[in-house]
């Protein structure tokens, strides 16, 4: 066996191929320079590559390539939204998602299982009977369940029949899903490094060379880049980046915490999320239960993780799954969320006329990322915002024409 | 779990108290513009550093204010709201 596989690993016939080539040393100018080397930055650079000809694009990025949020949410994938802006969007990604292996010849693990989330009081559903109509009016599928529907789409759920958590039906979501986030990112990155982008990590900004109302160059700290377009998608940096621009966004950050139980053998064939517990589950392509819920209560840059989340995940997990109750946790994390006052991205033009913003992702960026790329390129190309990307616009705030997604799933938001 | 010192309750685990969000200038409603009431009610303080905030002891309802490190999350002191009015 050993020898077999040296044989096989020196063989010429096998050559080893890394995905992502090492970067060269940085250029003294790029056409477009994406700061942020996470799964919305990646996919963008691919677009652009692929569908635009822009194949002058540096990714820069301070860490490593897709190891912020992009490694840190919990992968799901649905378009059950509340306002017709914010689902026609996520339509868009849901859709871009079901053919994204054969756009990446990648692998990426899109399992299109649905989403049930669960109402424990009238009121929810009632609440999930108007996402349902605004999602059947713009063709997703998405329709409230009765309790027996919830017990056949989960029959290991506790329907806590009389008690004070009794689960009184759902909203079913069929076009929900989830991937493999590491796959989504280094796809988009093989692709685009094959078409000439260059990646380069551990390359940090440091501040923006601002004349008028353009940004000249891009400082980092292995030196300047004179630019044409910059595109600032950094997650959970989004207002620190932009600041450095000169441009003050309308974000608040929160640390979001996760975790994942040791492996168990496929039993949960849905994602589940519960409005009145905060909770969430879905079981990852290992067999591990990935857990989440809402943001921390109050603003804070650390991604440490503490035990009272910890035990309020547990107790809605045990609730809901009370057999869960022996399974040991394995890892814990937490990420930073850019949160918007309206729970929705903002998408478009900056104050700046060659600056663009692909920010306030706060906890539903992931689902976006093949949609926020494509759109986003497409913005940067052509020089202006394309229509679905419209209502997303920075101005909102200044013309109070928000676009409300809080209350879009179980937890904060 | 994390203890806040409540200047009337004194140390009490924090989930007993609701963040109420970076203290802000009040604008003068007969003189302030559309842009300034859009940059009051959606752009609070987010800067790395010590922020002012209104907190709240849900159970007996009192608000008052913290200076706290967005960055370490250590709470450097907490005081009652007439302290403030009397510095403005």
């Amino acid at each position: 066996m050993p020898l077999r596989l040296l044989k096989y690993g020196l063989s010429r016939d096998y050559p080893v191929s890394g995905d992502i080539p090492a970067a060269p040393d940085l250029k003294p100018s790029y056409d477009v320079v994406i700061v942020g080397g996470g799964g919305h930055g990646l996919s963008c650079a691919h677009h652009l590559s692929k569908y635009h000809g822009i194949r002058s694009v540096a990714v820069i990025e301070k860490g490593y390539l897709a190891g912020g949020n992009t490694a840190r949410n919990t992968t799901t994938i649905r378009s059950n939204y509340i306002t017709p802006e914010g689902i026609a969007f996520y339509k868009e990604a849901v859709e871009l998602f079901e053919g994204l292996s054969q756009e990446l010849d990648f692998n990426v693990m899109f399992s299109q299982r649905g989403q049930l989330t669960l109402a424990h009081t009238e009121a929810t559903l009632r609440s999930f009977h108007a996402r349902a109509e605004m999602g059947k009016h713009l063709g997703t599928r998405t329709e409230v369940v009765d309790q027996k529907a919830v017990e056949e789409l989960v029959p290991s759920l506790n329907m806590d029949h009389g008690g004070a958590l009794e689960i009184l039906g759902g909203l079913w979501h069929a076009d929900g899903g989830t991937a493999r986030h590491d796959a989504v990112a280094w796809g988009y990155a093989a692709q685009a490094s094959r078409r000439g982008v260059e990646i380069h990590q551990r390359t940090e900004v440091e501040g923006f060379e601002v004349v008028g109302d353009r940004v000249q160059a891009v400082k980092t700290n292995r030196g300047r880049i004179a630019c044409g377009q910059v595109l600032i998608a950094t997650g959970g940096m989004n207002y620190d980046v932009a600041l450095m621009a000169g441009v003050e966004l309308p974000i608040r950050c929160y640390p979001l915490q996760a975790m994942v139980t040791q492996p168990l053998k496929p039993w949960l064939h849905t994602l589940v999320s519960s409005v009145s517990l905060h909770t969430y589950l879905v079981q990852s392509s290992r067999g591990e239960i990935v857990i989440g819920g809402g943001s921390d209560p109050y603003q804070l840059y650390s991604t440490r993780s503490t035990l009272d989340m910890k035990e309020h995940l547990a107790e809605g997990a045990v609730h809901l799954f009370p057999f869960l109750q022996g399974v040991r946790l394995l890892r814990q994390w937490a990420g930073i969320t850019d949160m918007t006052p309206d729970y929705s991205p903002i998408m478009g033009a900056s104050p700046l006329q060659n600056l663009w913003l692909d920010c306030g992702w706060g906890t539903w960026g992931f689902k976006a990322t093949p949609v926020a790329g494509k759109r986003m390129a497409e913005t940067i190309a052509k020089g202006r915002v394309p229509d679905i990307l419209k209502p997303f616009a920075l101005e909102r705030f200044e013309t109070f024409r928000l676009l409300n997604e809080m209350g879009a799933t179980a937890a904060s938001h | 779990m994390k203890i806040l010192t409540c200047p009337m309750n004194g140390p009490r685990n924090i989930d007993e108290f609701q963040s109420f969000g970076p203290v802000r200038a009040e604008p003068d409603p007969d003189r302030t513009a559309d842009t300034d009431w859009s940059r009051h009610l959606f752009r609070a303080e987010n800067r790395r550093g010590i922020v002012v905030e209104w907190w709240r002891h849900v159970p007996s309802n009192y608000f008052f204010l913290a200076e706290r490190d967005l960055v370490t999350n250590e709470i450097i002191r907490t005081f009652d709201a007439s302290e403030r009015r009397a510095q403005s």
